[in-house]
Formats: structure tokens, sequence, C-alpha cells
């Protein structure tokens, strides 16, 4: 059995989480998510302005802090911190810890190669929508395809102490190490995707072990020390799900099966770059407090292609907001709406969209949300999106003179300023032939 | 009776683009034929329909006590583009909750 804990759900989650994991109680390989959708494209951003950036950058400090406790434990690391620059992060690595291997996994990367797949005869056509990639090919930012674990695991057997990977599937992340130390073959597809099953329960880091969790949330002990999980695997694909004793948190078959259906689509077919999983057969037992056992793990053959997330300019947005108070407090807000609506069209500027809710009535819950009754206070959250810069900024200037000029009892508006203008970026979806992707591993020493 | 949701039933949701992903699992699995009876496809479509496009699509995973839906054209665009406070579906699955449903007094 090799436990393999995720100390991070996503990059800006609790910086202590992994030290905690390395000292708290035994583990064999760490692994830390800091990859989501849209990253890919912030990361690129910052890449452009300085080549020796473009990967997460608490990486390679957490690295230095941890390194004599995974030398001294000889516990591993397994990440995709390397985003679109894994050379700059593997030398960051190394110049905070050294002496650790470091290997990196290269090929994920494609932002260089559309036009090259297009003229291929490619379609690269949204999964989603079914449009053509035409429509965004001049704005890319980045375009990367979702790896599997195998380069990952290549990378484990060339010993490195630390891989570093860009993109790949979140769950590649743990399936590694399965497949290095279980020898599970390419074609083993329950074996696959059982480390695809326990990957996704443990991607989102505390998801589940009792974060976010409705599961008798009043009475989960000590959030503020919760345990990050940690996937007990068996060479025969079954596994456990727990955290280190003495942790907050709660591990239980409820809420894990929150996790497992957390944004998956359909159940009986979990589409991963390795094999598709089936939850439908899976079992799960509180086999002891703080222990859910997880077995009939089923899989199928992998897809042909792998998954390619290409994020693209897509313009710009800001969102404004005030708060107007009782009485009439959402009577007042929706003027407030109304005049500023009218203003915008007046100056002609136009815009993708504009969105109104109204926080403290039904911003979140819409139509299911209690009527409008007497609430005391509300805030009005207006938010415009479009091509036009300038546009978009005019409008970050047509909140403020509500308070003066609008319905009476509007605040809120001095703390957070002018709204700030943000630029957008789109997220594509697509497809690949996996043949076009050719991965390889460097060690750097 | 009608009792809401959040009597037989508890929930998680996230987004995947522009759609909103949404577990609904049991508390206990012999509520299982009355969730899988009462919440279809079109009444969660009915209930989110001031903001979703649709197609709400459901899937059944009757070994966990569960179903789970994709509310396809949810988020306003998605990611970034996205206006809405709830940028990622986070709370649709508590919203849910509210939606009543029939079981036997």
């Amino acid at each position: 059995m090799i436990r393999i804990a995720n100390g991070q759900g996503f990059w800006g989650d609790w910086l202590e989480a992994p030290v905690r994991l390395v000292e708290q109680g035994p583990i064999d390989y760490l692994t830390l998510d800091y990859l989501a959708e849209v990253t890919m494209a912030v990361l690129e951003k910052q890449r452009q302005k300085n080549p020796d950036l473009g990967f997460a950058t608490d990486f390679p400090p957490l690295i230095g802090r941890l390194a004599p406790a995974l030398r001294q434990k000889r516990i591993r690391v397994v990440s995709n911190a390397g985003g679109l620059n894994p050379g700059a992060c593997a030398r960051e690595v190394l110049r905070r810890a050294p002496g650790l291997k470091v290997a990196i996994v290269k090929g994920d990367n494609v932002t260089a190669r559309i036009g090259e797949f297009v003229a291929k005869g490619h379609a690269l056509e949204n999964i989603y929508t079914g449009e053509t990639i035409g429509k965004i090919a001049d704005r890319i930012l980045s375009a990367n395809a979702y790896l599997g674990a195998f380069p990952l695991a290549q990378a484990l057997a060339a010993g490195a102490d630390v891989v570093i990977s860009g993109r790949c599937a979140d769950s590649a992340l743990l399936l590694a190490p399965c497949i290095h130390e279980f020898g599970w073959k390419t074609d083993a597809w329950d074996l696959l995707a059982a480390g695809v099953t326990a990957g996704h329960i443990v991607e989102c880091g505390t998801q589940t072990t009792g974060g976010n969790s409705q599961v008798d949330w009043r009475n989960i002990p000590d959030l503020d020390e919760i345990g990050y999980p940690i996937a007990e695997m068996e060479p025969d694909g079954t596994f456990a799900i727990t955290k280190h004793a003495g942790t907050g948190g709660r591990v239980n078959s409820d809420i894990v099966k929150e996790q497992l259906l957390y944004e998956i689509g359909d159940p009986r077919s979990y589409l991963g770059p390795d094999a598709v999983a089936d939850f439908t057969g899976l079992c799960l037992a509180d086999e002891s407090p703080g222990r859910v056992r997880v077995t009939g793990a089923r899989g199928r053959e992998r897809p042909p292609s792998l998954k390619l997330n290409i994020n693209y300019a897509a313009g710009w947005k800001a969102i404004g907001s005030l708060v107007y108070t009782a009485p009439d407090a959402i009577a007042k807000a929706q003027a407030a709406d109304r005049i500023v609506r009218r203003r915008l069209e007046k100056l002609g500027l136009q815009f993708d969209e504009i969105y109104t809710e109204y926080l403290g009535w039904n911003a979140c819950h819409g139509q299911a949300a209690p009527p409008a009754s007497e609430v005391p206070e509300v805030q009005v959250r207006i938010g415009v999106r479009g091509q036009d810069r300038s546009a978009v900024d005019r409008f970050t200037r047509e909140m403020a003179p509500l308070v003066l000029s609008g319905p009476p009892g509007a605040t809120g508006y001095g703390g957070e300023g002018r709204p700030k203008v943000r630029e957008v970026v789109g997220n594509w979806g697509a497809l690949i032939p996996r043949g076009e992707i050719q991965t390889s591993v460097e060690v750097f020493e | 009776m009608k009792v809401p949701l959040s009597r037989l039933a508890h929930t998680r949701s996230g987004d995947k683009g522009d759609m909103v992903n949404i577990g609904v699992i049991a508390w206990r699995a012999e509520d299982y034929p009355a969730l899988a009876r009462e919440v279809t496809a079109g009444r969660v479509f009915e209930f989110f329909r001031d903001r979703v496009a649709g197609p709400v699509e459901r899937f059944e995973a009757p070994n966990l006590g569960a179903l789970n839906f994709l509310l396809h054209g949810a988020l306003g665009g998605g990611g970034t583009l996205s206006l809405r406070i709830d940028s990622q579906g986070k709370t649709f699955g508590a919203a849910l909750l509210r939606m009543e449903i029939e079981i036997d007094g």
C-alpha cells in the first residue's frame, strides 16, 4: 500500500497544508494541484512580461521549506506547478532546495502549434458549442493538452524526488505514483480508472475531508485545522480515503460522495487521458471513523484524443456595486439600475452583456429566492462586458454619481473605489489526436 | 405530502465551462427511488429557468444513491466571461435544496 496525499486543491489554497501533511503523519507521495483552466492564461501573461515566469510561484519556496523533511522521510512530490514554464520552475526549485533530483514533463504546451494543427486539418472545434476555431484564432493566449499520468510516472522512474509537469489531468498527479509503484499497464483500464477515481476524490483537497460540505457542517470539528486528504492505494486498485489522525474536518462516505460527483458530468463516463472511469459500480464503505474504503472501480479504453485547453482574449469587463438601505431597499436598488442603464444607452456605449443582480435578495438563488419582502439592505451589482475597453472604462464612472443623484440611502461605494476594468479570458475546449502530442522528461540535478 | 428536497438529499455544485454540475445525494439509500421519480431533468430546468438556457441532462448513480445534473448555458459564458457573483455555480446546489418534492406522507 502507498499513501498519496494532496496538499493543494488550487493555486491559492492553504499554504500550511503541504507542510502539515508531511509533518503530521506518514505519507509516501505529496501531490500539489495548482492549475485551473483559466490559470494557464494568467501564467502566459506573466511569461510574456518575464520569460523566467509562467509557473506557480508558490511552489519553489514551499519545496525549499519542505526539503529537509522530504529527504528524511523519503517523500516524493508530484505537481503541475510547472504551468507554462516547467524548466524555469525546476531551476527555481533547485536554487531553493539544492541536492534534490527534479524532473520536468514537457509536451503539453501547444500554444505555438495551433496554426500547424489547423493546417493539418484538425478542426479544433469547441467541444461544448461546436463553433470552429477560426472564431478565436487571432486571439489565442495559451493552448495546452491535458497529459495523462504515464509521462509523470516515467519521471518517477528516472528517480526524481520532485516531478514538475505543466497541464495534465488533475487526477494524473495521483495516478502517476500508482503506475510507478504497482507497474500498472497502459491498457489496465480498471486499475487506471481506480487511480483516476481516487485522484478525482482528492484533487480538490479538503472538499473530501469536510470542507464545503453540507453533511452536518455545523458539527464538523476544527475546520481551522482541517486535514488534507490521503488516498491509501492498493496494487489491486482498491483504496481508502482518509486524513492524518488528530487533524480537523471529517471523512465519511456521505462527504466523499459529494466530491465524487463534483464537476464530473456523466458518472458512467468520467473521461481522462488514460482511461474512462465508470463511477456507477463503486462501493463506498465507512470502514472505521475517518476512513472510507472504495472498491468496484471500473474502466474502459482511453479516448483516442486528448483534450486541449485553449484560452483566448475575450474583451473587457467591469463590475460596480452600491448598497441601498430600507425602507424600500430593493425598489431603490432597481431604480438605480434603471438610471445606470439609461445613461449607458444615451452615451451610445456598446456591450456584449449588461448583467444586474441583487446581493442579499436573489443573486444566488434567482427565482427560487423568497419574494422581495422588506430586506434591511441590498447590494445592487452591475456588470458590463464588451470588446471596447473605453466603453467598459466609461461604465466604471457611472456608478459613483448615483450616491448624490439617485434614490436615497446609497452607501458602500467609498470602500472599494471605482470599479476596475479587467481583461476577460475565454476558455475553449477542443480535441486533438494523441499522435500530435509528444511528451518528454528532462532531469535536473 | 410536499417537502423541500433538503429533507431527502444533500448537494454539491460547481462549473464545467459554461455548464453547472449539480450532484444530488440521498441521505438514506431507501429514498433514492423518490429522488429519481421527483427530481427530473425537466423539473430542474424549470427550477433554474430564469438563469439557465438549457438543456439540462440527468445522470443516475443508484450505487451512490445519487443523481447528477448538467445544466448547459448556465453561467453567462463561464470562466472569467461571467458577470455573476456566483460565476462558478457553487451555490446552485444549495438553491436546489428549496425545490419542493412529493413524498409518501
